[in-house]
């Protein structure tokens, strides 16, 4: 030590501390820093990521922002996650053909697979709601009357008792389920679009959810069961009231002219 | 036998049925009432079937509500539910819902008769409404069937709370919505809201007392009532005999038409049968208040497009556009916004029902009327009926409102506010129009009987001028045209009599004879034509 003590005043003293430092740092980092991902796995992600962007510029980014940031046309997209993009460009509501009280729904234009390179760009921003898998969404072995409570409960107030929609605020709406997909049903729970209030997992459990679609499976698509006949949109008794005006007493009317007409008094000459 | 010695000088009956006649006309005096009134004329127009549909409607209501209340249980009991229909499995449900999931679905001809029911509640309302228009607007409700008029404007506004008492009892989130509505509208009451609410329904809302108390009130109390205004109803139209509209020899003193028997029995029945068949058909194709999707009542759910059944949609209408007022002062909350709809629901009914002693009144008109009026040759009243109408319909869009905006693509808000400004200008606008077109009528009418129909034929004379051949009228026509009186509106003679001292003249007495000046003065009717001008033209030149 005597020696290292005697150099330690030394011109180049300060320089071999100073490689000792990095050697040590580097050295630290290289032993305790995070593996990198398998190579393949990364390069798929990166270029849906990449593809993703590419889309996101030409039907996105007029409203949303260059990177999903927002502007005064659109909300900002960073922590919506995947499932809000599977969603609402999914059911054709985004892009936006105009702004408007609510954008409503329209044919999508978009391949499934085009969707997922958007929902992972997107995804990439912030993370958020993932899209569903099947099993987590799907209707088979779930309670379809549990699922009719959870509706009536939480959704009916808007979605109509069986989910035929209504109206809210200013030419706004709650749609029509009938024919939505299961998992676009299950992804606008989990992100709640647009006017809709997010049912997250913490709030509305992942079976919760599945009831739900379940009951709408039951009384809202072609194979449900009308023992009552033509259901006249089951809308409630405006259109039963309509109808009973329109054809009931319509009917009436129609036979009692027809029966005063056959009168047995003498014709008039 | 008996008979022969009490009455020797009578025929022997032989046949057994005319002895059976002849036993129960000797106690219950039948040939008597049958001799008077087998024959009675009623005269044939299809506007005078739209009661009878009424009356059918309620006969079909009370055969199907007997068969329901076979099945039906009044019970708020909870139960759980097991039966066929799987999305409410296990559900707690009260009984009552149970019963009537019950009769939908296992019942045999349960649903066809439930749907019967509703379907005939509607169309008997519905008829009603219709029914008393044309009562209105032809005058039907003059001296001497004023009584009548409010019979039948009862028997409407018992009609309303039957229907909506028999909404309630399944106990469907729709229907519990609709008396949670009416608790609300109760609980509004200033002073003695509260006391009511908890009166009605034997505590705190829902409780378990309820459906009970609606049952009795459905199936017992108002029908009872019903049954008795409309007996009471029929029998004034025996007694006043049926109104009939003018022609060629109708008069006030006589009813031109077919007797009760043969013609006009053989027509009501088959007419009862052919809205028997119409409902019947109705009710086996097209589901009415589809209880089992809405599922059981709860306080904590709801669901949109709640609404009541139609004939409730008006007052449903005024709750949905009246602004959200309330006034709050020494620790107590007054909700005009519930209130005042609650007030103003009478008001729309009361305001048709007493019409009848209005007019009266303005015309100062106490002569029998049994001729009926052309709506055209009495505008005021036309408008006035109009006017209703357009109030009534305003408020169903009112409430309505959420539907009419789902399916138009309208915004609910602009819907409201459209029925906002609708309720106070529309009635005006329409009244204004109704009775323009009324005097335009009138006028085509005097010029019809002066110059004759237009044929259509264009005829050149000799010397180059075309001219339109008009064809006379016939003799019934004629007298179809002119046959109502024009009467002159109340004179209140002059302002000063012959010394030149102001004639005292009550403030009322202005009124009514500023409003009978409205009602037949020269605003109100156009000039028939009188026989002399009649003449004049026809005997020239036959056209012109």
């Amino acid at each position: 030590m005597k020696k290292l003590s005697a150099r330690r005043r030394h011109p180049l003293a300060a320089l071999v501390v100073l490689l000792f430092a990095l050697a040590a740092t580097g050295g630290l980092y290289a032993a305790l820093a995070p593996a990198p991902k398998a190579q393949a796995d990364d390069s798929a992600q990166s270029l849906a990521i990449t593809q993703g962007k590419k889309l996101y510029s030409v039907g996105c980014a007029t409203c949303h922002g260059t990177s999903g940031q927002g502007s005064t046309d659109g909300p900002s997209l960073v922590g919506v996650g995947s499932a809000a993009v599977d969603f609402q460009v999914g059911t054709g509501r985004m892009p936006a053909q105009q702004p408007g009280a609510q954008i409503p729904k329209k044919k999508n234009i978009y391949t499934q697979a085009q969707i997922d390179q958007l929902a992972a760009y997107i995804a990439s921003l912030g993370p958020g709601p993932v899209v569903p898998t099947k099993d987590q969404y799907s209707p088979a072995g779930a309670d379809a009357a549990k699922g009719g409570e959870l509706f009536r409960t939480n959704c009916s107030q808007c979605h109509n008792f069986v989910g035929r929609g209504g109206a809210l605020t200013d030419g706004k709406f709650a749609p029509s389920l009938k024919g939505v997909d299961p998992k676009h049903v299950y992804e606008a729970m989990q992100t709640g679009p647009q006017n809709m209030p997010s049912f997250p997992d913490t709030t509305m459990p992942q079976d919760a959810k599945a009831d739900i679609i379940a009951y709408l499976h039951e009384v809202d698509s072609s194979s449900s069961p009308n023992p009552g006949g033509f259901t006249l949109g089951t809308i409630g008794p405006v259109s039963e009231g309509l109808f009973a005006w329109v054809f009931g007493l319509g009917a009436m009317i129609a036979i009692a002219v027809w029966m005063a007409a056959r009168t047995s008094k003498a014709k008039k000459s | 036998m008996s008979t022969t010695t009490e009455s020797p000088s009578r025929r022997q009956a032989t046949h057994p049925g005319e002895r059976i006649a002849e036993w129960t006309d000797g106690r219950l005096g039948l040939y008597k009432l049958a001799k008077s009134n087998l024959r009675k004329i009623f005269p044939d127009h299809w506007s005078f079937m739209l009661g009878e549909v009424c009356l059918y409607s309620f006969v079909i209501l009370i055969l199907t509500g007997v068969y329901l209340t076979l099945f039906f249980h009044p019970s708020m009991s909870e139960v759980v539910y097991h039966g066929p229909y799987a999305p409410l499995q296990g559900v707690r449900m009260s009984d009552a819902y149970a019963s009537t999931m019950h009769i939908s679905f296992e019942v045999r001809g349960g649903l066809l008769v439930r749907q019967i029911h509703h379907w005939a509640a509607l169309i008997f309302i519905a008829g009603m409404i219709v029914h008393m228009m044309r009562v209105f607007f032809t005058g039907g409700f003059r001296k001497p069937r004023e009584i009548n008029w409010l019979f039948g404007w009862t028997l409407l506004f018992l009609g309303m709370f039957t229907g909506f008492t028999g909404y309630s009892l399944p106990d469907d989130l729709l229907s519990g919505t609709g008396v949670r509505f009416m608790e609300g509208a109760i609980l509004s009451t200033p002073l003695i809201g509260t006391y009511l609410s908890m009166f009605l329904f034997g505590g705190e809302f829902p409780g378990h007392d309820f459906v009970s108390r609606f049952y009795s009130v459905h199936i017992l109390l108002l029908p009872g009532l019903m049954a008795g205004l409309l007996t009471a109803h029929l029998i004034l139209i025996f007694y006043h005999k049926h109104t009939q509209f003018p022609g060629a020899g109708k008069t006030e003193k006589n009813v031109v038409g077919t007797p009760l028997l043969p013609i006009y029995t053989a027509k009501a029945g088959g007419f009862f049968f052919l809205v028997f068949g119409v409902i019947s058909a109705i009710a086996a194709m097209v589901t009415i208040n589809p209880i089992w999707t809405m599922g059981p009542y709860r306080p904590d759910q709801v669901s949109t497009g709640a609404q009541p059944d139609w004939y409730m949609g008006f007052s449903e209408g005024l709750i949905r556009v009246m602004p959200g007022w309330e006034i709050r002062a020494w620790g107590h909350t007054l909700v005009l916004g519930v209130f005042i709809p609650l007030m103003i629901f009478p008001l729309v009914l009361m305001a048709i029902a007493v019409y009848p002693f209005v007019e009266s009144w303005i015309t100062g008109d106490k002569r029998e009327h049994h001729i009926l009026d052309r709506p055209r040759n009495r505008p005021v009243r036309t408008g006035f009926g109009v006017a209703w109408l357009t109030l009534y319909f305003v408020l169903l869009i009112g409430g309505g409102n959420d539907i009419w905006a789902t399916h138009f693509h309208l915004s609910i808000n602009a819907i409201t506010w459209f029925v906002r400004i609708g309720f106070f200008v529309l009635p005006v606008l329409t009244y204004w129009i109704t009775k323009r077109i009324c005097l335009g009528l009138q006028r085509r009418d005097r010029d019809k009987v002066l110059h004759g129909r237009e044929t259509g034929i264009i005829k050149r004379l000799p010397h180059g001028e075309f001219i339109e051949v008009h064809e006379p009228l016939s003799q019934q026509q004629l007298h179809v045209l002119t046959a109502h009186a024009q009467p002159r509106p109340i004179d209140l003679g002059p302002e000063f009599d012959e010394n030149g001292v102001a004639r005292k003249t009550s403030p009322v007495a202005k009124l009514q004879a500023r409003m009978s000046r409205n009602f037949y003065g020269e605003n109100s009717a156009i000039p028939k034509p009188t026989a002399e001008e009649f003449e004049e033209i026809t005997a020239g030149h036959g056209h012109h």
